[in-house]
């Protein structure tokens, strides 16, 4: 890897270039299409899996101490808050990092190798619009979708595991679920994650498009896209976060 | 020589390197429109590497390259792809898109880079697929294709366009001696029926000289010999005098 100076210069100015060229005709339509899809099935079950079980876990952790100081009843709250402010879209992101992420890059850097991407180039394709841009694109999309699905199955986690404690009705976790959920608690979090998506994508697709060792790159691309994109989100979430205080201090906890 | 207006290919002293190896070094030479040239050499002397110097996909330290008259050297993108559009190229291996069907291959550049309806495009599409016998598998992805089935298609996506010039890297590696002899044939019925300019970096002399009307021999970075196969056997070069006569 060339040093972290100029890693982030150019990784800089491959998401500006990438932003440029979104803007420009044609769309790519089919590909954004395609690579949601590809996004989607690749993270939906994992993302899910991965929300069901934290949601159950978050409730056994919080339950002992909330009943404790007799506050049971704020157990469904907790566990709303938790999931919609922060683990939801934070945890979705790392995952997809993880999962699509390095496909991304492992995609990108074989095509390298195999010279498909100068296959495209020799038809006069613009390579860089037509693989990376769509890319980009799906995953800030895909972000906030994937992120609600972790907080929804996160949510459903939580209840199955209050209920078998406490036997507490779907409704009445529900209600109070979102009693004290105010819009910006819910908006800004998941909106965010577009920001990851971005990063995600833009990371990924850099180590997978700039590769130029052949078959060795391929796993270093996958590698150096699952470890930068996990290291940006962490960093960016704390500078989003204050900034997300900043503009709604009702959300604050 | 002259400044390459008049040809369908020219290269005057073009060099290259990458980092401190130097891969081709004042490289001069013409190619006429519908010749096929041949171009020769040990590994690692700069053939493919001339090959993506023409199609723009790597760009000279020095010298200038025209193709069909026009100089593509201090050419932006947007012009190169213009350019790029009178080319086509063969990879040596094929570098089809996994993703994609075979016909799926062929019909992007076709959605891409022209306005032909739907059924133009299939009608395209198969009569390319029928020219290199591919017709009845255009369903099937590249991993389901044998190694000269995936040449035949490569040669097929780089022909979609009816380019005036084909570049082939290596289309006879890995492939048996029928299979060989079989692409080679596509390349003369190419030439036959549209007149084109093909330039073929190859390792098989036998069938270098069963197509080549020409041929460029590289050593060590040099074009160390460009003529007819009579007048490379009679080269000062011995490198050029053994590759020639090995066929």
């Amino acid at each position: 890897m060339t040093n972290p100076i100029e890693l982030v210069g150019k990784v800089n100015l491959f998401g500006f270039r990438t932003v440029v060229d979104a803007a420009r005709k044609p769309f790519e339509v089919n590909q954004i299409l395609r690579q949601i899809t590809e996004i989607g099935t690749k993270s939906l079950l994992l993302v899910i899996a991965s929300g069901f079980a934290l949601g159950m876990v978050l409730t056994l952790h919080t339950r002992g101490t909330l009943v404790t100081f007799g506050a049971a009843a704020l157990i469904p709250t907790v566990q709303s808050l938790g999931f919609f402010v922060e683990i939801g879209p934070l945890v979705a992101a790392l995952l997809v990092a993880g999962r699509v992420g390095s496909g991304i890059g492992a995609v990108l850097a074989n095509m390298r190798a195999t010279e498909q991407i100068d296959g495209i180039e020799s038809l006069s394709i613009d390579s860089f619009k037509f693989l990376v841009v769509p890319r980009v694109i799906a995953c800030v999309v895909s972000m906030p979708l994937l992120t609600l699905f972790m907080d929804f199955a996160g949510l459903l986690g939580g209840f199955i595991s209050e209920h078998a404690s406490s036997g507490i009705s779907f409704s009445l976790f529900l209600s109070r679920a979102f009693m004290d959920l105010d819009w910006s608690n819910f908006i800004a979090p998941t909106a965010k994650t577009t920001v990851f998506g971005f990063i995600i994508g833009t990371v990924s697709s850099y180590f997978g498009y700039t590769t130029n060792d052949g078959a060795q790159g391929v796993g270093r691309a996958a590698t150096n896209s699952v470890v930068v994109s996990s290291l940006l989100i962490i960093l960016v979430d704390v500078i989003l976060v204050k900034c997300i205080f900043f503009l709604f201090p009702e959300s604050a906890l | 020589m002259s400044n390459g207006s008049s040809a369908a290919v020219a290269f005057e002293r073009v060099s290259k390197a990458f980092g401190p190896k130097q891969v081709l070094r004042d490289v001069s030479f013409e190619v006429r429109k519908g010749e096929i040239i041949c171009i020769l050499g040990r590994s690692g002397t700069g053939k493919s590497v001339t090959l993506k110097l023409l199609i723009a996909l790597l760009k000279p330290d020095q010298g200038k390259i025209w193709v069909d008259r026009e100089e593509i050297t201090p050419m932006k993108e947007v012009q190169l792809s213009r350019v790029r559009r009178k080319m086509g190229f063969l990879f040596q291996d094929a570098a089809l898109f996994d993703s994609l069907t075979l016909y799926e291959n062929l019909a992007l550049p076709l959605q891409r880079l022209t306005i032909k309806s739907k059924d133009e495009i299939d009608a395209t599409v198969d009569t390319v697929l029928q020219e290199v016998g591919l017709r009845t598998d255009k369903r099937k992805k590249p991993s389901e294709l044998s190694g000269g089935m995936r040449k035949r298609a490569g040669l097929a996506r780089a022909l979609v366009l009816a380019p005036k010039i084909l570049l082939a890297d290596e289309p006879s590696s890995g492939l048996d001696r029928i299979t060989a002899s079989e692409i080679d044939d596509l390349f003369l019925r190419q030439r036959a029926a549209d007149n084109t300019t093909i330039l073929i970096v190859t390792h098989d002399v036998h069938g270098a000289r069963k197509v080549g009307d020409r041929f460029a021999v590289f050593d060590k970075g040099d074009l160390v010999a460009f003529g007819t196969a009579a007048e490379v056997e009679r080269s000062e070069n011995e490198t050029a005098r053994r590759l020639i006569s090995e066929g």
